[in-house]
C-alpha cells in the first residue's frame, strides 16, 4: 500500500483538519506542501490531476483524490473506526456534526484568508473588522452549543469531529484579535486540545512549510 | 412515535430548503412553523437575543437539532429509506464533499445578512461580491460535477449533495442574475431536480409563509 498524500498548506484551517484527523487514526502520510499564494505551485501538475479545483487539503488514499475537509474526515471514520470521531449515541452525533458545520459553514468562510485580504483590498482595515465581527458573531452561538453538549470535549467526554474542527478557527481569532474572555467554555476546551500531542503534531507552526523554521 | 416532528423554518432559507427537502424525500410528515428571518434579524440587532438561534431547527423524536447538513445526516440514519448517501465509500466521499463544498463555500458568501452588510458599505458591492463568489463556487462545482455527475450529483442516485444544488441554483438566477451559461452540468441537474415532486414541495415559493403574488 503506497502512502497517502495530503497535499496541504502550514496555514490552511481546512487542511489542518485533516491533519489532526490524520494524526487521530495514527495513519502515516506523505506531506505535499502547496503555497496557496503562488499560482506555480498551485498549477503543480501533480496536484491538478488529484484537484483541478486547486483547493487543499486533498487527500489521495486508498487510490481516491478526496476534497473538502468534513466530506475527507467523515471518510476517515469510516475507513478506520478506531478511534471513533461520532458518538454512537444518534443525539450526540447529531450535535457532534451540528457544532462542527457551524464552524465550518457559518464561521470559517467568512473569514478566510481571501475574504480578509479582499476586504482589506478594498477599504484598508475593513477586513479586519469584518472577520472579528463574525468570529465574535460565530463564537456567541458557539459558546451557547458548547455549554449546552460539552463535558471534557465539545460534546460529553469522547474527543469528537467538533473538537477536530476547534482549534483552527481560535488560532484565526486570536490573529483577528477576538476577546477570548468572553468565551470560557471554547478557551477551556481549546487548552484541553492543545496539549494533546496529536493537535500538536498538527498545528501550523509543525508542518514542513512553516516559515520561519527554527 | 410520538408528536408530529416540528420544523422551524423560513420560505427563502436555501438552509431551510434542504430539510424540507429531506423530509420530503424520506416522506416524513411534520408541523411547518414560520420564522420570519427579517424580523428575527431585527431583534437580534435590537436586542441582540438568542444568538444560537436560526433555521433550519428541527424537533424530532425529542431532539432539537441544529444545522441542516447535521440534520440531514441524523434523518439519513434514522431514516434510512430511501438512502440519502451512497453506499460506496468513494461515492458517498463524493456525495458529501459536493455538498460540503455548495454549504461552506458557496452559501455563506451569498446569504442575505453579508449581502445587506455589503451593500450598505457600497451600493452595488453586494451585488458584485455575490455574483463573484457565487461564480467562483459554481467553476469549481462544474469540475467536480463533471467527474461524479450520472443523472443526479454523484451517478444516478439522489444524494445529499442534489438536495444542497437548488437553493444555491436559485440564489444564483433569481436573486444575482448570474450568467449560467457557463455551467451546462449544473444546469441540466438542477432543472431535472426541479421536476421531481419532493423537490418541487421544498420549493420557497410553496411554502406556508412565502409571499402570495
Amino acid at each position: 500500500m503506497a502512502k497517502p498524500i495530503l497535499y496541504s498548506y502550514w496555514r490552511s484551517s481546512c487542511a489542518w483538519r485533516v491533519r489532526i484527523a490524520l494524526a487521530l487514526k495514527n495513519i502515516d502520510y506523505e506531506y505535499r506542501p502547496i503555497d496557496l499564494f503562488s499560482e506555480e505551485s498551485k498549477n503543480n501538475a501533480e496536484f491538478v490531476k488529484h484537484n483541478p479545483a486547486k483547493k487543499v487539503p486533498t487527500l489521495v488514499i486508498n487510490g481516491l483524490s478526496l476534497t473538502e475537509s468534513l466530506a475527507i474526515i467523515e471518510y476517515l471514520d469510516e475507513a478506520y473506526p478506531d478511534p471513533p470521531f461520532l458518538p454512537k449515541e444518534l443525539d450526540k452525533r447529531s450535535y457532534s456534526r451540528a457544532i462542527a458545520l457551524h464552524i465550518v459553514a457559518s464561521i470559517q468562510p467568512l473569514q478566510a484568508i481571501n475574504i480578509h485580504k479582499m476586504l482589506n483590498e478594498k477599504e484598508p482595515g475593513y477586513g479586519d473588522f469584518w472577520c472579528n465581527h463574525f468570529v465574535n458573531k460565530g463564537f456567541l452561538a458557539l459558546e451557547e452549543l458548547l455549554k449546552k453538549h460539552s463535558g471534557k470535549y465539545c460534546v460529553g467526554d469522547q474527543l469528537t469531529i467538533a473538537d477536530i474542527n476547534l482549534p483552527s478557527i481560535i488560532y484565526n481569532a486570536k490573529i483577528y484579535k477576538v476577546d477570548m474572555s468572553k468565551y470560557p467554555t471554547i478557551t477551556r476546551i481549546n487548552e484541553i486540545l492543545a496539549e494533546d500531542f496529536r493537535f500538536k503534531l498538527a498545528h501550523p507552526d509543525n508542518q514542513p512549510d512553516a516559515p520561519n523554521k527554527n | 412515535m410520538a408528536a408530529k416532528p416540528i420544523l422551524y423554518s423560513s420560505w427563502s432559507s436555501g438552509c431551510s430548503s434542504r430539510v424540507r427537502t429531506a423530509l420530503a424525500l424520506k416522506k416524513i410528515d411534520y408541523e411547518y412553523q414560520p420564522v420570519n428571518l427579517l424580523n428575527k434579524q431585527k431583534e437580534q440587532e435590537f436586542h441582540g437575543n438568542n444568538p444560537a438561534e436560526k433555521v433550519p431547527i428541527l424537533k424530532i423524536n425529542g431532539l432539537t437539532l441544529t444545522e441542516s447538513m447535521a440534520i440531514i445526516e441524523y434523518l439519513d440514519e434514522i431514516y434510512p429509506d430511501p438512502p440519502l448517501l451512497p453506499k460506496e465509500p468513494e461515492l458517498k466521499a463524493r456525495a458529501r464533499a459536493i455538498a460540503f463544498h455548495i454549504a461552506s463555500n458557496i452559501q455563506p458568501l451569498q446569504n442575505k445578512p453579508i449581502y445587506l452588510m455589503l451593500n450598505e458599505k457600497e451600493p452595488g458591492y453586494g451585488d458584485f461580491w455575490c455574483q463573484h463568489f457565487i461564480s467562483k463556487g459554481f467553476k469549481a462545482l462544474e469540475e467536480l460535477l463533471q467527474m461524479h455527475s450520472g443523472d443526479f450529483c454523484v451517478g444516478n442516485q439522489i444524494s445529499i449533495a442534489d438536495i444542497c444544488l437548488p437553493s444555491i441554483v436559485y440564489n444564483a438566477i433569481e436573486k444575482y442574475h448570474v450568467d449560467m451559461t457557463p455551467y451546462p452540468i449544473i444546469t441540466r441537474i438542477s432543472n431535472k431536480l426541479a421536476e421531481l415532486p419532493e423537490f418541487q414541495v421544498a420549493h420557497p415559493n410553496n411554502q406556508p409563509d412565502a409571499p402570495k403574488n
